[in-house]
């Protein structure tokens, strides 16, 4: 094994590309949810994107115009999904899964055509000498332009949400659209425009999957990271610089984990005692201050935990196996779901700041 | 009076089955408070709603300022110089008071330019506000005070107030009515609507009396006696409760040191709760909206738990128990909102009156359902309390307001409770269900269960109630015998004052 | 303008006629699709609808229609339950992977035994497998409040990548020659699940389906746990009042769910699949949530929406063969329906009213 061969530069650098599909598609949909829908369909409006922007790129040879196709592609499909809740009041979470399954179905059908083909190479921006600084070059300096919009939409929608009347505007709606629109604004409109967005995001992100990151068209390419952008939305508590932290995080574990792959790396058994030990101490220390009367039985299971991990890692000390590359690849499904756990559960502070009116459908009855 | 502002002749408005508004008429001079009187379904918010662009009507014209009015949407309203101030549904919990004014406005200035002006216009008129708060932390009174600085700050030619008082204590009642007066002297007309007569011969210089959709009459309140208008309004006879007075019984219910969080992050917890109710009483629970009641009721339905031994129904501590375990013990209640909580919308009533019935009717029989007897239950509730409907097959949400009301309060009482605790039981409710509602609650009382009435309505209180106390964010007053209660000693309880003379009272 | 009013209660007419519509609806716009491909429309939909059920080779596609509803029936019958009390579980392709891996990993254990306890073992750990596979969610929503949605979802892919490793790894057939896969369950005859009645395609997965059906009839109709479901989906706070315990209501409709989708990857990898590979999954627990909604999420409804996705399968093969109709073409058209369905679905709520603006 030689994780040596890991250099710190180019991960940092490739994690924020492995990260931008799902930024984008992320703050998509937080601006989605903050006026108040949820739309479960990223997955399919990426997919969408994917193969709108790959088409299009493939057949004009630009990149930025298959890039516009694909942000069209997704606001297209995502219009389906906002005529059907906000007109025809169809149940959100059913559409929006629906969205998923068709937009699987329908990539698939146009992307037939493509198959094998290469996308035209899309280059880096150029920063002159400020590409060639060591380490700081190849982190900030080397990337297309795709990664630096994606950051500086970053910066808009943050200060679109804060500063901008739109943007309370659009809070409002997200808050009480029974109070928004006793106030005489267009609640539907303001959604609707909201979910144009958020597909064009996700259609941004699929393409930068199909033209960038790997770069080729197959079937069910996103492989999950529409359901992962969903999952991020919650973990940033619906805030654009958590949006942030949260893609670049996961991006992180995702190329480490493929790195962990190329390098063949060996995996101590060991760890697993260890990580038994301090899952015991954690939830014994979340007892005793919780301020609650502990439970004997949780007690007990603590204690078997933590001698459990113990006598484990002595048993298997100094072994290393083979880390499988399945498990590899599950790992950021698998870290997703617990940082998803880790924040719904501190006492509800996802649930507190999450938009009031998220998922309820709005029926003007006056 | 010759000078005109706002001029409605002729608005009509028609929904599927029912005339919300028909050939509605009536004038207001700048300057003027006059009064939108009518019963609950009276086409009084149909009305407003129209004037102010939320609604178009089907026939008639309007108005203002000499100009013809037609406002398509409420931005347009706004634009004339028309603002209103709604007795819900208009503030955003989660935005603050900076937040919240500047969507009522059609062109707010920067933030913290429009703060400042918050707070000026707020000390104008009496009304302290904090521009930077969470309006989700605010109370009852001060979030009213919101919708009326958002008004006051595009300087409207016409001020609709719609309820405005059946959300504050009555001291609060006296610095709004101070707020409008001054308003009112500086020229701007005020179109005032309630139900409350006093109010309205208070502060009103013109009334206009609406009755299912129509205008029934025009009068100068200060003129007229409530009586009379009373009559105009309700267009019948009223059947007043009545009840004969019965020693006390055993107590039935028996709340020491109740506290419990709320459910909900804006909620009301309830704090240090003490409470006895007596077989054969009524405890009249009062208070401002959203002081504690739904947090009362729903720690007395079981809904929410509490230590076990602070809360006791005929001495056995029920605190721990779910609703169904203090069903089986007797202990039964009838929630505030009644789609959605007593009743789901859309089942047939046969369904919504095996909700709370499966228990004390013996409707299921190892796990499984009879039909027949949750249908054969639903008709005696129909029968008995005289809902109208087809028949229990009919789902929750075809029924009125009225109907459906009765059924859930009836669905209660046919099952015999040891105690009952109602929230709100005639809110929206037309004026004869609510007196079937009041009488069946007296009953129920005469023949010896405990009862706990909450309610913000204090006339109802008054009426019914052996016994009063008071919800001030969370916190009970101690009971008082209702007679003889003052209105002052009342806005005192209802403002958190409780302790002051309980010995004046004895006396 | 046209504008929506609520209707006073549901419509029962057109709860039932709306999934009609939308079949219709949907022929309509798949025929569009089709010629848009330059493929005969009427051909097309004939060859997916008409010729599998009354066509030259009807006798062998009648046998696969069961084949295929049966899965597709028992996981949309689980599905259905938490759907209509608001539980939202998206991972029932996860939790039959999981069934299938936990079944067949008993029936290989026991190889080459012979005994007739070793099927009824494989299927309560086929059971067992998407059970536990569903209590992931279930505690991690109750325990912690976490999104069932993502999770059940995300934890497909997690059972995708443990599929591959099984069939790579653990459950590798030794005398496979290496290939990926494991030993093929239908040669092995005590772990294997026959055609009960030649040429009809019912195994024991489908008369299983059949029970399921059956069995979430009573429960729906005639049970108090039924009515809590009901109760729970279409208004929380009531069945909050009526002593539903939502936690309890999760863990039961997730884990109902669970099972019968570990059950549907059991019964079809000792049946129809023969083994586990690594493309054992073909996206039953997708498809079964169109069925579940076509279906109104009501047991017969979905025993015949159940039956016309089937048919919508065994069509589109035979369209692929026959027409060189792409094979993704059918996931659009079904996506389509879905889509269709939800439209249509505002008609049982809402009464469209023509209103006509007056000239003022």
């Amino acid at each position: 094994m030689d994780l040596s061969a890991i250099n710190p530069a180019v991960l940092i650098a490739s994690l924020m590309v492995a990260a931008t599909p799902i930024l984008l598609a992320a703050l998509g949909e937080l601006v989605v949810e903050k006026s108040g829908v949820l739309n479960l369909g990223v997955e399919g409006m990426m997919i969408t994107g994917a193969v709108c922007g790959y088409a299009v790129a493939v057949s004009t040879g630009s990149p930025a115009l298959g890039f516009v196709g694909a942000a069209l592609g997704g606001a297209l499909m995502s219009m389906v999904f906002g005529i059907l809740t906000q007109y025809f009041m169809s149940n959100q979470v059913a559409t929006g899964l629906a969205l998923t399954l068709f937009g699987l179905g329908l990539s698939a059908l146009i992307g037939q055509g493509y198959l094998q083909l290469r996308p035209p190479p899309v280059g880096e921006v150029n920063f002159g000498p400020l590409a060639d600084i060591p380490a700081l070059g190849t982190i900030f300096f080397q990337h297309d332009a795709m990664v630096y919009l994606s950051l500086a939409l970053v910066g808009a929608v943050w200060a679109f949400l804060k500063f901008s009347r739109w943007g309370l505007i659009l809070r409002a709606v997200g808050e009480s659209h029974d109070a928004a629109h006793a106030l005489g604004y267009k609640v539907i409109h303001v959604r609707l425009m909201a979910i144009a967005f958020g597909g064009a995001c996700a259609g941004l992100g699929g393409a930068y999957l199909s033209l960038i990151r790997v770069p080729q068209w197959t079937e069910g390419m996103t492989a999950g990271a529409g359901w992962i952008a969903l999952a991020i939305v919650v973990f940033a508590s619906w805030k654009p610089v958590w949006i942030l932290v949260g893609a670049y995080l996961f991006g992180g574990i995702t190329v480490l984990q493929l790195n962990l792959q190329a390098a063949g790396a060996m995996f101590p058994l060991a760890a697993i005692g260890w990580i038994l030990v301090g899952l015991g101490l954690i939830d014994a220390l979340v007892q005793h201050f919780s301020g609650k009367n502990p439970s004997i039985l949780r007690i007990v299971f603590d204690i078997c935990l933590v001698a459990l991990g113990i006598f484990g890692t002595w048993w298997v000390h100094g072994t290393l196996v083979p880390f499988k590359i399945e498990y590899l690849s599950m790992s950021p499904y698998l870290i997703t779901i617990l940082v998803l756990v880790i924040m719904s559960s501190g006492r509800g502070r996802a649930a507190l700041s999450a938009p009031a009116a998220l998922g309820k459908p709005f029926h003007a009855s006056s | 009076m010759n000078e005109v502002l706002l001029s409605v002749e002729g608005l009509t408005k028609a929904y599927p089955g029912v005339v919300a508004n028909d050939a509605v008429s009536f004038q207001i001079a700048p300057g003027e408070v006059h009064a939108l009187l009518g019963e609950n379904g009276a086409g009084k918010s149909t009305l407003v709603k129209m004037i102010y662009g939320l609604v178009r009507p089907d026939a008639g014209r309007m108005t203002f300022g000499g100009a013809a009015f037609e406002p398509t949407t409420p931005h347009a309203a706004r634009a004339a110089g028309v603002a209103m101030v709604f007795q819900h549904f208009s503030l955003f919990e989660a935005l603050n008071v900076a937040e919240n004014v500047a969507l009522g406005m059609e062109s707010p200035p920067p933030q913290r330019q429009l703060a400042r002006r918050i707070r000026q216009v707020s000390e104008t008129y009496g009304l302290p506000l904090d521009p930077d708060r969470l309006v989700g932390d605010l109370s009852a009174g001060e979030r009213q005070r919101v919708e009326i600085i958002r008004c006051l700050l595009q300087d409207p030619k016409l001020l609709i107030m719609d309820e405005p008082t059946s959300v504050l204590t009555p001291q609060e009642v006296g610095i709004l009515f101070e707020t409008l007066r001054k308003l009112q002297a500086e020229g701007t007309a005020i179109l005032y609507i309630s139900h409350k007569l006093e109010e309205i011969k208070t502060l009103c210089d013109g009334a206009t009396i609406l009755r299912l959709g129509k205008v029934v009459g025009e009068c100068n309140p200060r003129e007229e006696s409530a009586r009379s208008m009373a009559e105009m309004m309700v267009g019948q006879e009223l059947h007043t409760p009545s009840r004969e007075a019965k020693e006390p019984g055993e107590v039935v219910l028996d709340l020491a040191a109740l506290s419990v969080a709320s459910s909900n992050p804006f909620g009301t917890s309830l704090r240090n709760v003490h409470l006895e109710v007596r077989s054969g009483e009524i405890l009249g629970v009062g208070g401002v909206a959203g002081n504690g009641q739904d947090e009362m009721l729903a720690a007395l339905s079981g809904e929410t738990s509490a230590p076990p031994d602070a809360i006791k129904l005929c001495g056995q501590d029920i605190g721990h128990l779910g609703p169904n375990a203090r069903r089986r013990l007797g202990l039964l209640a009838a929630p505030e909102e009644r789609l959605g909580h007593a009743a789901a919308p859309d089942m047939s009533l046969t369904e919504n009156a095996l909700l709370t019935g499966a228990i004390r009717e013996q409707l299921t029989g190892g796990g499984f359902l009879h039909w027949p007897k949750a249908r054969d239950f639903a008709g005696r509730i129909i029968e008995a309390f005289d809902v109208r409907t087809p028949g229990p097959e009919n789902a929750a949400r075809s029924l009125s307001g009225g109907n459906l009301q009765k059924f859930v309060i009836g669905r209660e009482i046919l099952q015999r409770p040891a105690c009952l605790v109602v929230n709100q039981p005639t809110w929206g409710v037309d004026a004869s269900a609510a007196a079937a509602i009041r009488q069946a609650l007296m009953d129920l009382a005469a023949e010896g269960a405990a009862v706990v009435v909450i309610s913000q309505d204090l006339d109802e209180l008054m009426e019914i109630s052996d016994r009063f106390a008071a919800l001030n964010e969370g916190r009970l007053s101690a009971p008082r015998p209702a007679q003889g209660l003052t209105v002052e000693e009342i806005g005192m309880m209802l403002g958190g004052a409780h302790d002051m003379e309980v010995a004046h009272v004895e006396a | 303008m046209i504008r929506l009013d609520k209707r006073p209660q549901p419509s029962r007419l057109w709860a039932a006629v709306t999934p009609l519509v939308a079949v219709v609806l949907t022929m309509l716009a798949g025929g569009a699709l089709f010629a848009f491909l330059g493929k005969n429309p009427v051909e097309a939909i004939r060859t997916i609808f008409w010729d599998p059920v009354f066509g030259e080779f009807a006798w062998y596609y009648r046998g696969q229609l069961l084949v295929k509803a049966g899965p597709l029936i028992l996981i949309a019958i689980g599905l259905s339950l938490g759907f209509r009390a608001g539980i939202w579980n998206i991972g029932a392709e996860g939790q039959y992977i999981v069934g299938a891996i936990c079944g067949a990993g008993v029936g290989l254990a026991f190889y080459p035994a012979e005994g007739w306890y070793i099927f009824p073992l494989m299927v309560i750990a086929g059971a067992l497998g998407g059970f536990v596979w569903a209590m992931i969610p279930a505690i991690l929503k109750t325990r912690f409040n976490t999104n069932e949605i993502l999770v059940s979802l995300l934890l497909v892919y997690v059972a995708e990548q443990l599929l591959a490793s099984m069939s790579l790894g653990l459950l590798r057939n030794p005398e496979g020659a290496g290939f990926p896969g494991s030993r093929n369950l239908k040669q092995y005859e005590a772990a294997s699940n026959p055609e009960l009645f030649a040429g009809t395609g019912m195994h024991w997965g489908v008369v299983a389906a059949f029970l399921a059906v059956i069995l979430a009839y009573v429960l729906l109709n005639r049970h108090m746990l039924g009515f809590q479901i009901r109760l729970t989906g279409q208004s929380p706070r009531a069945a909050r009042f009526a002593g539903v315990r939502p936690n309890l209501l999760i863990v039961v409709c997730l884990g109902a769910s669970g099972a019968l989708a570990g059950l549907a990857g059991l019964f079809e990898v000792s049946g129809p699949a023969g083994q586990i590979s690594i493309d054992f999954n073909s996206g039953y627990g997708f498809t079964a949530i169109i069925v579940a909604f076509l279906g109104r999420l009501h047991p017969v409804g979905i025993l015949l929406a159940g039956l016309l996705l089937a048919l919508t399968f065994i069509g589109g093969e035979a369209a692929q063969a026959n027409m060189q109709l792409p094979a993704s073409a059918i996931q659009a058209f079904q996506g389509m329906l879905l889509f269709f369905l939800l439209a249509v679905d505002v008609l049982a709520n809402y009464r469209f009213r023509l209103k006509k603006r007056e000239a003022a």
